[in-house]
């Protein structure tokens, strides 16, 4: 048997589409709509909360037995807040101005559901390693929309990606801004940030009949 | 063999393809269609959807030919040139700027539904008849086309489409497509320069440096919020003498429409009534609030919350909204007395966004969308408790 049984591989991929968080689950949306106006917030944000669950899922998983039920709750926020606030230190000790754009995000990271949900669901079921191939799985399912609902607002609201001016610039009037394309303040604000991940939602359910629910 | 006889051979041999809801859709608006039900009795009535459109459009077709003369007025003016307002000049400067805007939110428009009607298989709906005629008259003249397909397509798809197409949607939406112009460009939808015909260029030009008088055209609420002299008289506001967008200016055509409306049994007067009183309470409250000095000159809001309660009614778009989006029977209550709850808080809260939110003089847009969102819980209420009022009285009959 090799490292990935085919259990294992499903553990990872599974996430990634057909029972991704955000699309499917429809958790953490609260911080997909509040730091994806640019496409390098979405990336690290995207990489904190891999981090953040892969290695939580393997805490929880390693001390599940002798977590008493009644307190499990606090003892998960104990964990999180302690890899949320490791996060926290690095992005401001080796990216500070970034750690400034996600502000208080990082340090909600705590309250993103998707942890909570698979601490709950998972880690406290499972072995250290499921756990941690599980952890990966979700977070990088998160992960993937948050980088293309970035990809898309960073691009139409600010003509930019990952800060190059790759639509010309806008106030030079160069590139396509020389036709009269104008950046679409709209993509920047929140409510377009959830009619866009609508539209993800949209689009994976008509390739995916089988995800419409029926009630 | 007639044209009426071959579409109707034409339509049998495309049953089952694919284009044939786009093909029903012209077929339907060239005659009617030789199909009849054979079940169960019907009332026959005149009152269709397509003669309801019809007449929501015949009511619009005044204010958007005042529209074209508005529009070639104030370019002559602000350029320097005036001309009569009742002038072929006008008229025709503002048909060649207007054309466009019309064929644009048509074109785009039922392109998109009829898309939409061949991937779902429906026939299409005529649905964006009204909404195509509103689009043009709610922007201001210098929009560029592009940006008005961009927010169409937006308004049909996410407004409409995806709530299942005309009849099922929660925003009016004409009004969503302004929300979005309005949100996504605001420079265009905003300012001193959109609202007169070429002003925009005219500053372009002059940024590049050519030697040319500025042009500008702010709109009373636009010139209120900021604290300037409006230097226009109650007259041309109530006749539509003023900078705005394209369609609203002339409150009179708009309160003939509205007559007009009422008369046919299509737009609601307890909606249309309720929010005048709305706006007016809301007005009056305002007045009161300076008239007994609690609020000092140099405030902000000061200018909008002086402006006689009565004015509101006949500046910006209040009036246009209120006859033609409020009054929108899709999106709108349903109940009559739903109906007096959703109007009087739309004017209220119309005349509230515009006084205390001068970034977003036009609150009558975001008063409708916003009971637009309500309405249904509104009639939800008002359907529950006159079914607990039976209730009362029927344990009071038999107790």
């Amino acid at each position: 048997m090799g490292l990935l049984s085919k259990k294992d591989v499903k553990l990872i991929t599974d996430p990634l589409a057909d029972n991704n968080p955000i699309t499917i689950q429809v958790l953490g949306i609260c911080s997909a709509l509040a730091i994806t106006a640019e496409l390098k917030a979405s990336i690290v944000m995207a990489i904190s909360v891999v981090f953040v669950l892969a290695i939580g899922n393997v805490v929880i998983s390693l001390i599940r037995n002798i977590i008493p039920s009644k307190i499990r709750i606090i003892v998960q926020l104990v964990v999180v807040a302690t890899l949320v606030i490791i996060v926290d230190q690095v992005l401001k000790a080796f990216a500070y101005e970034l750690s400034k754009t996600l502000s208080v995000f990082v340090g909600l990271i705590i309250t993103n559901c998707i942890i909570m949900g698979r601490f709950e669901a998972f880690a406290l079921a499972n072995g250290p390693w499921r756990s941690f191939l599980d952890g990966i799985g979700n977070s990088a399912g998160y992960g993937i929309i948050l980088v293309i609902v970035g990809f898309f607002r960073e691009l139409l609201g600010s003509g930019t990606l990952l800060g190059f001016k790759v639509l010309g610039d806008a106030i030079e009037k160069t590139g396509v801004y020389a036709y009269g394309y104008e950046n679409n303040g709209f993509m920047l604000l929140a409510p377009m940030a959830l009619i866009t991940i609508g539209i993800i939602i949209w689009v994976q359910r008509s390739r995916n009949i089988a995800l419409i629910e029926h009630n | 063999m007639g044209l009426k006889e071959k579409l109707h051979t034409i339509k049998e041999k495309g049953k089952g393809k694919k284009w044939l809801p786009a093909f029903e859709a012209l077929h339907t608006f060239l005659y009617t269609p030789n199909e009849t039900t054979h079940s169960g009795g019907h009332i026959k009535g005149a009152d269709d959807l397509k003669r309801t459109m019809t007449m929501v459009v015949l009511a619009l077709i005044p204010c958007l030919i005042f529209g074209m003369f508005n529009t070639g007025y104030q370019h002559f003016n602000a350029f320097g040139t005036p001309v009569e307002f009742l002038s072929m000049d006008a008229f025709w400067y503002g048909f060649l700027k207007i054309l466009p805007l019309v064929v644009v939110s048509y074109v785009v428009g039922l392109g998109i539904e009829v898309l939409f009607a061949i991937i779902k298989g429906h026939e299409v709906e005529e649905g964006y008849f009204v909404t195509g005629m509103l689009v043009p008259l709610i922007v201001p003249v210098d929009i560029p086309l592009w940006m008005l397909s961009v927010a169409v397509i937006f308004g049909v798809v996410i407004g409409k489409e995806i709530f299942g197409g005309t009849g099922m949607n929660i925003l009016n939406p004409a009004l969503t497509i302004r929300a979005f112009l309005f949100f996504a460009y605001p420079t265009w939808m905003s300012g001193d320069k959109v609202w007169v015909g070429g002003a925009v260029e005219r500053a372009n030009e002059m940024a590049a440096g050519a030697d040319v008088a500025a042009v500008s055209g702010e709109t009373i609420l636009g010139s209120l919020a900021q604290g300037k002299e409006v230097a226009y008289s109650v007259y041309d506001m109530f006749f539509g003498f003023i900078p705005g967008s394209v369609g609203e200016t002339s409150t009179l055509l708009i309160l003939l429409a509205g007559i007009f409306l009422i008369f046919t049994k299509i737009a609601s007067w307890r909606i249309m009534l309720s929010s005048v009183i709305g706006a007016l309470l809301m007005g009056l409250l305002f007045n009161g609030v300076v008239n007994a000095g609690w609020i000092s000159e140099g405030s902000r809001f000061y200018s909008l919350m002086s402006t006689e309660f009565w004015h509101h009614l006949i500046i910006g778009g209040f009036a246009f909204g209120v006859v033609f989006m409020a009054t929108d029977p899709v999106t709108g209550s349903q109940t009559n007395k739903g109906k007096w709850i959703y109007g009087f808080l739309i004017g209220f809260i119309s005349i509230l966004i515009r006084v205390f939110n001068p970034a977003y003089p036009e609150g009558v847009m975001l008063a409708i969308l916003l009971m637009n969102v309500f309405a249904p819980t509104i009639d939800h209420y008002v359907v529950q408790g006159n079914v607990k009022g039976r209730l009362k009285r029927l344990k009071a009959k038999t107790a």
